[in-house]
């Protein structure tokens, strides 16, 4: 269905190659899954799908690309939008129209599809999507996974036979992310629809892939094949796989289900151990004297009239790490936003200490809260690093080169002339960790931390996250990524509809309930837990035990 | 028709159903009366509220029945009002606006559009807009007195309120006047013609907040496809400029920065109108993937056919205004304008064929829609009959200085274009009540909610 034949794409202007000698094929009615670290040209790949490389982008594509048949240096992408929909990262930036209906209809109409098709298809596509309720909904009030979504169902109303996806989960919540995945999954069972997908959550995606794509370095040739012998190369793994190299099975498990049935032995062994506290130290207990970094009382917040917030009380002392889960529009954002004093309440309180963040004059408030915002391109103005790192010391009135230097720390090897915008993904976040942390707030918030993030990227952020909770800063971050918090948090707080439905030690909580549970947890099952009854969350646990005891 | 007109007191059998079977034998007929099968509610809260209490035993539920079926449904995708009706009244209002200057009228005129919007407008951003069109109307009034007072104006008067000092000017401005004697008739007359332009501009600011621009603009001819497209996204830019401009503020603030004040905003210019630069770019690929452009391959014979058909109209479309307005050419120029126009559109008919769009459910021209366009000429055309027979009424005299009567046909003919507030679907309730169970729901939706079933 779709063939690269020693393809290589150079951009203009750029000095080598993005992607090179990619020879591929992929059969008709498969899910095939491209892996690899950010920046290895996997978005190069799927828009040369498309048509995108090089019709729009530009750059010089040298060997032959055909998708059922057509050449893409022949058809332009509008030409092959009715055998490839492609959803890119960002849905926002794909949505044409204002309505959800309209927006479904938007390619067919494109196409010219008769009337009575359209009106069929798109009902089918609001029940299969479960986007019913939204059908009138303008798309700018939808939360980011309702969004994601729509964007998948405005590509799947054209009925194409090939699908090209970036990323099409990572900004959903556990539960939102299986609803995606299932349809992927019905599409390629019932329609036989070629699937092919980027995605850096493989925990999520990797047991539907029938062919796993890994595309290890930037101008790399890529390996192709099953997608048990190519977890054990790649470069990038969730944790069931790491779970399985550690314990060396083989064939390794993709499933959790695979994995369980294995790991009798691996229990057994575990059965004596504890897992290690995952954090350095215990979170010093609350005494009087100590006021914790930030409290939250009965707090309401409305937008417009809607209460996005209803009654939250949250406390986080210093040194501890929360992470805020739930589902997509919770209000998660909503409740980080408030504690920088960005909202109003409606009613009940915040206070960082003794201050109430909205009355707080942004340059005081500096010092006490700082806020890492989901898209951290909104916290950099400046057209270099050099020149962002001086301009945060200006704004934290701090010492000059301070930022630099956590800038150095964080990461390391980025060069100072370099643009914000030029960067990866991670490397954006930890620019805008670095303007964040020169002021030294007390508490440190992040939204969404690792959207966008691979596996590499994610291990350094929690390393730097470790290291500034047993610094003494509150941490708290609002994620979907369970292997996160499972790694990270001291405790997990669950918001549902604007409330706190759960909170309490990270263990219990993610334990408790099956979308929230890590991967390790569900192996290693209620049976594996540890000497104390503490379930074990991450591999790094079960690592770390197996070599003290060894 | 008759089993939806039969069924729909079934759906809700307490009141309205227990009601209509007092009546039955009265109104055998009246059910299967066409009237009945359209858009009929199921559930009324109680029967007293139609205003049908005065009307004779006999005839009253025959009154009720139809007022039953005009009574409007809940809006949604389906029953959505065309985008042009709302311009149609509109434009009949602005015309009944501009052929008087009675004070009184036009404020009648201003409250009959406030109204209808008030009752009819959604959540929608551009439904906002109405307050906007409100200031711009005060600004308008105040710019015509402004004027009038620095400026003068050729109206007599005796009623000196003030005199400012008048700047001399040379000879070759004669004519013109700057300051000097400041009369109450002319401010008078400023401000009647200032109301009358202001009503203008609130006549227009309530089409805009009631009609969908996008669905007006997807009713155009598919020849201006590509054109109405281009509006389209530069409308939905708007919003996200708006939202890009606020978060990047917030972002300040996140900086440490203060988000308020001139400077704040031009800082977050640059950012913003790169992430807008940005956000274009992946649109255009976006829509590009998604087949925007395609285009049918026609034969050159047609494609020679469409820019004849159009240039010719065009051309045939100029003559003929000029022969209808040049003195001498009267006798072609009706045929030729008429021609031209005919030939235009085929132009832009056959041009349509190029492209392969289909529109997905387009709004309808119903029947509520031709009643709301027809309120609405109705209002404009009474309005110019009423020049005829009451001239003197619509525009009041201001020398001698004297109060403006309100005459009665004409303002009873104003009061027709509160028509749309009556039969036009009324929108739905803003999409999240607070459903904090404390605060009891609002009795509307739940109420509302089989009449939507069978309205469709």
């Amino acid at each position: 269905m779709i063939r690269f034949e020693d393809v290589s794409v150079v951009y203009d202007g750029a000095a080598k190659p993005a992607i090179r000698g990619v020879d591929l094929t992929v059969p008709e009615g498969e899910l095939a899954l491209l892996v690899g670290p950010s920046g290895v040209g996997k978005s190069t790949l799927l828009n040369a799908v498309c048509g995108l490389v090089p019709h729009f982008t530009g750059g010089t594509l040298r060997g032959r690309v055909t998708v059922d048949g057509r050449d893409t240096r022949t058809h332009p992408p509008r030409e092959l939008a009715d055998v490839v929909g492609t959803v890119g990262q960002d849905p926002l930036a794909h949505f044409v129209t204002d309505t959800v209906e309209d927006e479904l209809a938007y390619g067919m109409e494109s196409l010219g599809l008769p009337r009575d098709t359209m009106r069929r298809r798109v009902e089918e596509t609001l029940d299969l999507l479960g986007l019913t309720e939204l059908r009138d909904r303008p798309i700018a009030s939808l939360s980011g996974g309702q969004q994601q979504r729509v964007a998948i169902g405005s590509v799947l109303t054209p009925h194409p036979r090939v699908l090209v996806l970036d990323e099409p989960t990572s900004a959903l919540d556990p539960a939102a992310a299986e609803e995606v995945l299932a349809v992927l999954q019905r599409l390629v069972h019932d329609l036989g629809t070629t699937v092919l997908l980027a995605e850096h959550r493989l925990e999520r995606v990797v047991q539907y892939a029938d062919q796993v794509i890994v595309l290890p370095s930037p101008g790399a040739a890529p390996t192709a094949g099953a997608p048990a012998d190519m977890m054990a190369v790649s470069p990038v793994r969730p944790p069931v796989v790491a779970l399985g190299r550690l314990a060396g099975w083989s064939p390794l498990p993709l499933t959790v289900r695979d994995a369980r049935r294995r790991a009798a032995p691996l229990r057994e062994r575990l059965a004596n151990l504890a897992p290690a506290p995952r954090t350095g130290g215990r979170v010093p207990a609350l005494t009087p004297t100590r006021a914790p970094a930030a409290v939250a009382e009965r707090l309401t917040v409305r937008r417009g009239r809607a209460e996005v917030l209803r009654g939250v009380s949250l406390s986080v002392a210093a040194g501890e790490t929360v992470a805020l889960m739930g589902r997509n529009g919770a209000g998660k954002s909503t409740l980080l936003a408030a504690l920088v004093g960005l909202h109003r309440p409606a009613a009940g309180s915040v206070r960082l200490g003794d201050l109430a963040p909205h009355r707080t004059r942004p340059a005081e408030l500096l010092r006490h809260a700082g806020l890492v915002p989901q898209d951290p391109r909104d916290l950099l103005y400046a057209d270099t690093v050099a020149a962002e790192c001086t301009a945060a010391d200006a704004d934290a009135q701090a010492a000059a080169g301070t930022c630099r230097a956590l800038v150095a720390e964080l990461l390391p090897g980025v060069p100072d002339d370099a643009h914000p915008r030029d960067l990866s993904e991670g490397q954006r976040l930890a620019l805008a960790l670095a303007v964040v942390l020169t002021a030294r707030p007390r508490l440190l918030l992040l939204d969404e931390p690792t959207r966008g993030l691979d596996y590499a990227a994610k291990a350094r952020l929690v390393g730097v996250l470790r290291e500034l909770a047993a610094a003494g800063h509150a941490i708290v971050l609002a994620t979907h990524d369970v292997e996160l918090a499972a790694e990270l948090a001291h405790r997990v707080v669950i918001l549902a509809d604007g409330e706190v439905v759960a909170d309490g030690p990270t263990a219990e909580v993610v334990v408790a309930s099956p979308s929230f549970a890590p991967q390790v947890a569900k192996i290693l099952g209620p049976a594996g837990s540890g000497a104390e009854g503490t379930p074990w969350l991450t591999v790094a646990q079960v690592r770390d035990a197996l070599e003290a005891a060894a | 028709m008759t089993p939806r007109a039969a069924g729909a007191p079934d759906a809700h059998p307490t009141r309205p159903g227990l009601q209509l079977r007092e009546t039955d034998g009265a109104t055998g007929r009246a059910r299967q009366s066409p009237g009945a099968g359209q858009a009929r509610p199921a559930s009324h809260s109680g029967p007293e509220d139609d205003g049908a209490g005065p009307l004779r035993p006999g005839r009253r539920a025959d009154g009720k029945r139809a007022l039953h079926a005009l009574r409007p449904p809940r809006a949604d995708r389906a029953n959505a009002l065309h985008a042009g009706a709302w311009w149609l009244w509109a434009l009949g209002l602005a015309t009944a606006a501009s052929r008087t200057t009675n004070p009184l009228l036009l404020a009648l005129l201003v409250a009959v559009a406030g109204y209808v919007v008030a009752a009819r407008r959604t959540d929608a951003p551009w439904a906002r807009s109405y307050a906007l069109f409100l200031k711009l109307g005060l600004v308008v009034i105040a710019l015509r007195l402004l004027f009038a007072t620095f400026l003068g104006s050729p109206i007599p008067g005796t009623h000196t309120l003030f005199t400012l000092p008048e700047v001399p000017l040379p000879e070759w401005a004669q004519g013109v006047r700057l300051g000097g004697r400041v009369t109450a008739e002319q401010l008078t007359f400023a401000g009647y013609d200032g109301m009358k332009l202001a009503t203008l501009l609130i006549c227009v600011g309530a089409a805009n907040a009631l009609a969908n621009p996008a669905r007006l603009l997807k009713s155009l001819p598919a020849a201006l496809y590509e054109l109405g497209v281009a509006v389209v996204v530069a409308m939905t830019f708007a919003p996200h400029f708006v939202a890009d401009v606020a978060r990047l503020r917030r972002a300040r603030r996140l900086r440490g920065r203060d988000d308020r004040g001139l400077r704040a905003l031009l800082q977050v210019g640059l950012p913003v109108l790169e992430g807008a630069l940005e956000r274009s770019v992946a649109l255009a690929a976006a829509m590009d993937a998604r087949g925007y452009g395609r285009t049918a391959r026609l034969p050159r014979a047609v494609r020679l056919t469409t820019a004849a058909l159009t240039l010719g109209g065009l051309l045939g479309v100029c003559a003929g205004t000029y022969g209808l307005l040049a003195a001498s050419g009267a006798g072609y120029g009706l045929p030729v304008l008429a021609l031209g126009t005919a030939a235009a559109a085929g132009g832009l008919w056959l041009g349509g064929r190029r492209a392969v769009r289909s529109r997905y459910r387009p709004d309808r021209f119903g029947p509520r829609a031709w009643l709301v366009a027809a309120s609405g000429a109705a209002v404009g055309g009474l309005m110019i009959y009423a020049n005829s027979y009451a001239p003197a009424a619509l525009h009041p005299v201001v020398v001698p200085l004297t109060a403006p009567e309100l005459p009665l046909w004409p303002a009873a003919c104003c009061l027709l274009g509160l028509l749309p507030a009556l039969v036009a679907p009324v929108p739905p309730r803003p999409p999240r009540p607070p459903r904090s169970p404390r605060s009891p729901r609002p009795p509307r939706p739940t109420e509302d909610r089989p009449r939507k079933e069978t309205a469709q």
